[in-house]
């Protein structure tokens, strides 16, 4: 199976606290912040690998796996990282971040998508910076192609994937007729989450994403990258969500700490009046 | 002048309480455009459920009951959602799963710009401004949208369930719009249901959550004392990942996002994506062996302990203190 990855870097969401808001509030500062590929986004590339081997041999690669972002430059590293790690192509959409908002993002997948036709397209279902959730549903729906978000679990069958979906009050199972896009959570990297149509039902993966080994990491760097002009893809397209100022949220204080359960259940009625 | 159009979420052919707080959004909302809103109600059963929501002052309630739309997939629901929201300014729907998962895709079809998760808005020379959580909680963007049709989501911690307002709405029904070919690519298989009494994380007034260090004994010790306390119970990713509760548990960045009037963080280290999700809970108590836990940093009440221990003496001192009244 041919399958498609967005990928996108991002502020390092652990290193958070470190996002600085100047006093203007017009934009977020971030300077002297890292950058990682965003934690959904190895998801969904762990998963796309997954999906094109044999699990129980995963150095023999099945399908193809291409990934693609949109970003300046430097978003490069994040391609190449992919790339060791066992993708097959990239393609950078030349972009700064202040021209791209979820509606540009998406129209310009969906052209890239239509020229790759991979027989699935997978994305983290949100990107840690802007919290936004938005691209792989439009995506899904600019291509007029059946979609599972929050995917738990992911089974290949003919032509199709089943996916197991986190919603509220439980799971839902829904089956895809390929092309389809899944927009991945947490668990799909899970031991038993993600069985191609080749791995054995009772094998065990090992827990969370894999890592690019150092030959593969050399080995990236002859593997194929093209960059595409945003207007190629977007053409005609300007932002239409737009942030006229940020502020950090209200803080806490940190209150007492209590001795022993009776002082806190005290604390709790007394003084908080909450039981 | 624009209109605001809410969509109903149902579970079992009954409005979710979700759709209450999408309700709230409209009516803040429709005044700063100078107009007024409607609801959309789609669902096997839709036409019921519409008459549940006739007395919140909807100019109108659209019920599209068709047996198609029995379960929920956004490839049968987007369609009808945009053929009707198309003529208005505004479509709103609570960022629930059922919301977070079909608006992007009726903005999509709309060709209009989308905001997600919104806590709160407000207006500026007549647009709306909406004010969105980012970076796991770290910033609030206040962001505006420069389509003419402008497609939301909103959370329900931050815009409290509408209260109805009496009138009598009139209900209209709409024929269900021609699904594309991604409709027939998509099959409903099963839905797994965790049937619980207790209340949902999303309404509960309190919450017991629970972290990676309760490990097995988490349903043992967390289960006697939610019950006491009438509460939901909530968890951490790790305690998620782990095995020990289910997914739809977590409560964080990437979870529930939750405020109640009470929360207990027990055996969690207090990850920002986890605070994420719950520090505007009124009253925060956190039960943790580790004083240095950043936990302690956000919680009004902390106690550093073995939860082992405290926890089934603290079930216990509230049940004496209930059974004593
Ligand atoms: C993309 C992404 C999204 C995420 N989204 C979420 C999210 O939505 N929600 C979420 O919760 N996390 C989320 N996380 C994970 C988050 O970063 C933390 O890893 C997680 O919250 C840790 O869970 P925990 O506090 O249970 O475990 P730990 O960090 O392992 O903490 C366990 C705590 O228990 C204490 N403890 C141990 N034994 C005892 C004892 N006997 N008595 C008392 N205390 C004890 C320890 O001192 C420690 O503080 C996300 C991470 C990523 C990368
Ligand atoms: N600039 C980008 N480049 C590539 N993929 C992106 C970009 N922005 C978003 N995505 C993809 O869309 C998913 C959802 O992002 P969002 O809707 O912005 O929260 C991400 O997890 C990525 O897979």
């Amino acid at each position: 199976m041919k399958v498609l990855v967005a990928l996108k870097r991002v502020a390092d969401p652990d290193n958070a606290n470190k996002i600085k808001i100047p006093p203007s509030g017009e934009k977020i500062d971030t300077a002297g912040l890292e950058w990682k590929l965003n934690p959904f986004d190895d998801y969904a590339l762990e998963t796309a690998l997954r999906l094109t081997e044999n699990g129980k041999n995963p150095k023999a690669r099945l399908g193809e796996v291409v990934v693609v972002t949109l970003g300046p430059k430097e978003c490069e590293t994040t391609l190449r990282a992919a790339l060791a790690t066992g993708a097959d192509r990239a393609i950078r959409v030349e972009a700064t971040d202040e021209e791209l908002d979820g509606r540009i993002v998406a129209a310009a997948l969906k052209t890239i998508i239509a020229e790759e036709k991979p027989d699935l397209v997978l994305m983290g279902k949100q990107a840690v910076d802007g919290d936004n959730n938005q691209v792989g549903q439009s995506v899904a729906e600019l291509l007029d192609w059946p979609m599972a978000t929050f995917a738990a679990t992911i089974t290949e069958e003919a032509g199709a994937v089943v996916v197991g979906r986190e919603v509220d009050g439980g799971v839902l199972t829904l089956k895809l007729g390929l092309p389809a896009v899944v927009t991945v959570d947490l668990r799909i990297v899970a031991p038993t989450s993600v069985y191609s149509a080749q791995t054995d039902r009772a094998h065990k993966y090992a827990e969370g994403v894999r890592f690019a080994a150092l030959p593969a990491i050399m080995a990236a760097k002859k593997k194929p990258l093209v960059v595409k002009p945003l207007a190629e893809v977007a053409g005609g397209m300007s932002r239409t969500a737009h942030y006229s100022k940020f502020e950090p949220p209200p803080q806490r204080k940190a209150g007492v700490k209590v001795q022993d359960v009776a002082e806190l259940v005290a604390k709790l009625a007394g003084e908080a009046k909450v039981i | 002048m624009a209109d605001v159009l809410v969509i109903a979420e149902l579970s079992d052919g009954k409005v979710r309480k979700t759709t209450l707080s999408a309700i709230t959004f409209a009516r803040e909302a429709a005044p700063l455009l100078g107009g007024g809103f409607s609801i959309l109600v789609l669902g096997a059963g839709a036409k019921a459920a519409a008459a549940e929501l006739t007395g919140f002052g909807a100019a109108k309630v659209y019920a599209c009951d068709d047996p198609s739309l029995a379960q929920y997939t956004a490839e049968h629901f987007a369609p009808t959602a945009a053929a009707v929201g198309k003529s208005f300014g505004v479509v709103v729907a609570t960022a629930s799963s059922f919301g977070k998962d079909l608006l992007p895709r009726v903005a999509a079809r709309l060709d209009a710009a989308y905001a997600g998760d919104c806590s709160a808005v407000s207006g500026e020379g007549g647009k709306l401004v909406y004010k969105r959580p980012m970076f796991a909680g770290n910033a609030f963007g206040y962001c505006t949208l420069s389509t003419p049709l402008q497609v939301v989501t909103v959370r329900q911690s931050e815009f409290a369930p509408a209260a109805p307002s009496g009138g009598a709405s009139p209900v209209e029904d709409v024929a269900k719009a021609a699904p594309g070919a991604a409709a027939g690519r998509v099959q409903f298989v099963s839905l797994e249901q965790v049937k619980s009494a207790r209340p949902e994380l999303g309404d509960a007034s309190v919450i017991v959550a629970g972290g990676r260090a309760l490990k097995e004994r988490f349903n043992e010790l967390l289960e006697p004392l939610a019950d006491t306390l009438g509460a939901a119970i909530g968890a951490s990713r790790a305690a998620c990942d782990a095995g020990y509760a289910p997914g739809d548990y977590q409560v964080g960045q990437t979870g529930k996002i939750v405020a109640p009037k009470l929360y207990f963080a027990i055996g969690i280290s207090g990850a920002i994506q986890h605070i994420a999700g719950m520090k505007g809970s009124k009253t925060i108590v956190a039960i943790n062996k580790d004083s240095e836990a950043p936990i302690f940093q956000l919680s009004d009440y902390g106690l550093v302990a073995d939860l082992f221990q405290v926890v089934p003496e603290l079930t216990a001192a509230l049940k004496a203190k209930k059974a004593a009244g």
